[in-house]
Formats: C-alpha cells, structure tokens, sequence
C-alpha cells in the first residue's frame, strides 16, 4: 500500500538509517506508547475486582448511555446535512462560497470551551432566544438537548470535508448522463452521487461519531455538569477524578478510549480491506 | 481551474425548488450552528467597547493566560514540524519491522479523546506517578501542574497533524530528482534540504499551523494535567472555564473573542494556502 519495498531508498548510510529509525521509534514510544501503558496500569492497578465493581455503577452507566444517545443523535443529523453542505459547497457556485469554506473549519480551531460559552450567550437563561425557549417552555442549556448542540458544533467539520474531495473527484459528469437518461434529481442522488461517497461517507460517521464520544470542554459548559442529568462520559471522568475515586476515573477514562480507538480503526480496516487502498 | 469550475457551474441537476430547498436546508444549518453564536459573542464582547475589551484582555491573569498558550503552542508546533518531518520521512522511505504498527499508532491520538490523554499523562508523569515521581526526585522536574505537561499534552494531541499532511506528498515525490542530486555528488543532507525539502514546505506549514491552532483551543487534556494555578499553568480555554463558571462575563467573552480571531485568522491562512498549493499542482 505505500512505498513499494523495491524503490530505491533515498542513499544515507546504514548508521544514519538506524539513527533515523531509532529517534522515530522512541519518540512515538515515549509520547504515545507509555502514557496509553499507564492508562491501562492505573486502571488495573487495585485489582480487577476494584475496577469492575467501579465500572458496573449505574452512574457510569447512564452518563455512557447519555454520551451514546448524544453521539447518535450528532451522526444523524451530520449525515443528512453534513452531506447537503458538502453537495451544496462543491456542486453550487454563490456569493460568499470562500468565507464560508473557511468558516467550516472553524470549529475544529475554536476552544472547546468558548463553543460551550457561545452556546450559553445564545440559549442559556439570559441568552439570545431565552425569550423565545422560555415561551415555548424549552430547556437547552443545562439540559439534554444543549450536550447535542454542543457537539454538533464541534463536529461539524468532519463530515462535509470527507465527502468534499470525494464530490469533487467523482465529478458531476455521471450525475448529467444520468439525468440525461431520464433520471429525476433524487434518482441521480440515490442511484449514482450517494453509492460514489460511500467510503468518504464511512470515514466521516467515524470522526463525527469518535468526536462526538470524546467531547468534554463544550458539553461541560453548556450542561453544567449535572449529575444524573447532564454528565457524559468524559464530565463523569473529570467529577470523579475531582472527588479522586482513582479507579472509578481511570477505569471509565480507559473504556472510553478503547470504545474511540475501536471505532476507529474498525472503520480504517474495513476500507483497507474493501478499497485495498 | 476556471474550465473546471465552469464545467462544476452547469452541474446542478435541474436548478429546480430541490435544489433550493438543499440549498436553503445546508445554509440554515450554517448559520444557525455555527454564524449565530459567532455573532452574538462578538456583540458581547464588544458590549463595553474596544476600550472595555482590551482592560479586560491586558488584566494580568487573562493576559498571562494568553501568553502561555501561545508560547506553549508555539514550543509544540517546533517541536512537531522536526518530529513529523522525520516521522513521516521515516514512515514513507524506509523499511522496517513494526512499520505497519507504527502507521497506525500515528492516528491514535486523533481517536483517544483529549480528556482521557490527560488522564494518561497525569498517571504516568504526575507526582505519584511512576515516571513523575522519580523525575521529581532525581532532577526536580515537574511535569504535571506545570508548562512542562502543557506541552507534551499538545505533543501528544496534534501528532499526527504534520506527519498525515506530509505522508501523501512524500509518497507522490519523484525520486528520479535525488537519484539526480546524487548522481551529481550531492550527499544526503544536501540532495535532502534541496530536493526533497522544498515540494514539503507547504504542506508543513499548514499542517504546523494546523496543529498551532488547535492547541490553542485546547482545554480537556489541559484542565487535567496543567492543575489551573493563576499566572502560572493557567491557559486561556480554561481561564476563560474558570470566568464562565463565576459568571464574569465580561472577562470570559473578551478574552474568548481573541481566541477566536486567532482561530480565526490561523484557519483562512491555512484555506488560502492549501488553495494556492492547489492552483499551484493541480494534482496534489
């Protein structure tokens, strides 16, 4: 899959090719390989009886569920619209079209916490549509439907710039001959645009839904923290890494990293082995 | 460019009402997510003037907050330009075991969640730590509760940003040119900064600039392991926590509102020169 083992090797001697390998190889140990051996040793480290008891508590539970729930929600909502925004960026021409390329990436820039904090100045008790939410009796921030917002805005990116370059690769020629045969605009969709964006759109529910699962800063903010109501997985590892219940953290903070990495790299093997790519 | 983009322009399958109604449907859902917020903290913001915004900003812990950020993102993205440089040359040119083990640990921390990297670098580095304490002890280094654990908490997150932007380039790279180089009696560092370095320098740049930008912003490893002492370890995501959490509004959407003009600015910088780099090599 990448540099064919028969390419001539850029010419540097055997010692510095070592010198090379070896400085990678420790630096990639020393920054990502020992802090992942830790997690894992702390977690293990009163026992696996400690660490299942710490687990199977039904806060942790809910606050998992919640994050499940929420991650969903974000990945549904993505793959309708996150797919309309890149369709519309890549196939339609209008006024403003370079800012708001730039503004997609936006959020992926933006401090987790200050996402969080726009969310409250807009739906928060003294926000922008309080009027209107406490008219219609709707709760957003310090509430469920806030930790959707909040993520929603956080992952925004991921979906629209997987399926971009793939849209712009895929051209718009087979979407014509297509409704040149007759085909009405959602015929063409369905039958010819949606099948060409499969891998990118695979890729793009999997940053969507690991981001989702991973995010702390904004949904902190915007839902307070509430025990039982509005904690995630990720603000019930800080609360109990605050109260310091050391397993209860790391046992949750391990689970939810190995749930992330198995999505993850699920999806990477899947399209290695159907893309062979 | 132009030809394709004219050829992109008659695209649209009937411009009929679904094409509007798509249309309308993507930017709705712009501008409610992501322009609206924007707007309203800048009004806020700037609810007491410039004048009022800057008193806020240049108070001395949002302003120490500001500088450690920055300089702590700036360390790391030195540091990460260096290592993913080597790391992608090292992943693309050279053959050796664990290679494949290696390219799948550099995406790793895009898929651990930053909370839990944190979490990580307090147990392996903190002061009970089995790494912390003995560096404690033997050296007097303090890793965590200090800039030292900001630093390598945005090591560890922004990894992968320069060595993915540079793997794809290194790969496309002609090696007809060094065997030239070489041919010529260039030696490896020479054939390297001359003819292999320049085709990088872009896609280094906005990966680096990447990786800067989001360690800005970041905040979940942060809060874990830099401990939130005032003028010390404090960054300006979780001053801007601690403001929020005291209902200081002022102070928290002033010193958010340079944050985001940073992000801002660092995210059209790199939209403007990946479409130069675009225009530039059409293929790439």
């Amino acid at each position: 899959m990448r540099a064919p083992a028969n390419a001539a090797p850029v010419r540097t001697g055997t010692w510095q090719r070592r010198l090379l390998i070896g400085l990678v190889l420790t630096y990639v140990t020393l920054l990502v390989v020992t802090p992942l051996a830790a997690l894992v040793y702390g977690a293990f480290a009163e026992g696996l009886p400690a660490l299942g008891q710490a687990l199977s508590q039904p806060v942790v539970w809910a606050a998992f569920g919640r994050t499940l729930i929420v991650a969903v929600i974000v990945v549904g909502v993505h793959s309708v619209f996150g797919t309309a925004l890149a369709w519309v960026m890549v196939r339609h021409r209008f006024r403003g079209q370079r800012w708001l390329n730039g503004l997609i990436d936006l959020p992926f820039a933006v401090s987790a916490v200050v996402v969080g904090y726009m969310l409250l100045l807009v739906f928060g008790r003294n926000g922008l549509l309080a009027p209107v939410l406490s008219a219609l009796q709707w709760r957003v921030a310090f509430a469920f439907p806030g930790l959707v917002l909040a993520t929603l805005f956080v992952t925004l990116p991921f979906m629209a710039r997987e399926l971009m370059p793939v849209l712009e690769a895929f051209g718009p020629e087979q979407e014509q001959a297509a409704a040149t045969l007759g085909a009405t605009g959602w015929q063409t969709f369905w039958l010819v645009t949606l099948p060409a964006l499969r891998w990118g759109f695979v890729y793009g529910v999997t940053l969507t839904f690991a981001r989702a699962l991973g995010e702390f800063g904004a949904v902190l903010v915007v839902g307070g923290g509430i025990e039982g109501r509005t904690d995630t997985a990720t603000v019930y590892i800080y609360r109990a890494l605050e109260e310091r219940q050391y397993v209860s953290a790391y046992g949750t903070a391990l689970a939810l990293g190995l749930l992330s990495l198995a999505v993850v790299y699920a999806s990477t093997f899947i399209r290695r082995r159907y893309r062979g790519a | 460019m132009t030809a394709s983009q004219a050829r992109l322009r008659g695209a649209a399958p009937e411009p009929g009402w679904g094409t509007w109604a798509v249309r309308g449907a993507a930017l709705t859902y712009l501008t409610v997510l992501l322009i609206l917020p924007l707007f309203v903290i800048a009004q806020d913001g700037l609810r007491a003037g410039l004048a009022g915004l800057w008193r806020a900003v240049t108070l001395p812990v949002a302003w120490q907050a500001l500088r450690l950020t920055l300089w702590t993102a700036a360390l790391m993205a030195i540091l990460n330009a260096g290592m993913g440089t080597l790391t992608a040359f090292v992943l693309v040119r050279y053959e050796f075991p664990g290679r494949d083990w290696l390219n799948l640990l550099i995406d790793l921390p895009l898929a651990v969640p930053t909370l839990v990297t944190g979490v990580m670098l307090v147990i392996l580095y903190g002061p009970q730590g089995a790494l912390g304490g003995w560096l404690e002890s033997t050296f007097g280094w303090r890793v965590i509760f200090a800039p030292p654990g900001i630093v390598l908490a945005l090591l560890f997150i922004t990894f992968p940003f320069v060595v993915r932007a540079l793997q794809p380039v290194l790969e496309a790279l002609d090696r007809a040119q060094e065997e030239a180089a070489v041919t010529l009696g260039a030696n490896a560092w020479t054939t390297f900064w001359r003819v292999v370095f320049p085709p990088l320098l872009l896609p280094l740049t906005t990966g680096t600039l990447l990786s800067f930008a989001r360690a800005i912003g970041e905040f979940g490893s942060i809060v874990i392991v830099a401990g939130n002492i005032p003028l010390f370890s404090q960054t300006a995501a979780v001053y801007v926590f601690g403001e929020v959490e005291s209902e200081n509004r002022l102070g928290a959407s002033a010193v958010s509102l340079v944050m985001l003009a940073l992000a801002f600015v660092l995210v059209m910088l790199v939209d403007w020169l990946q479409r130069r780099r675009r225009s530039v090599s059409p293929q790439a």
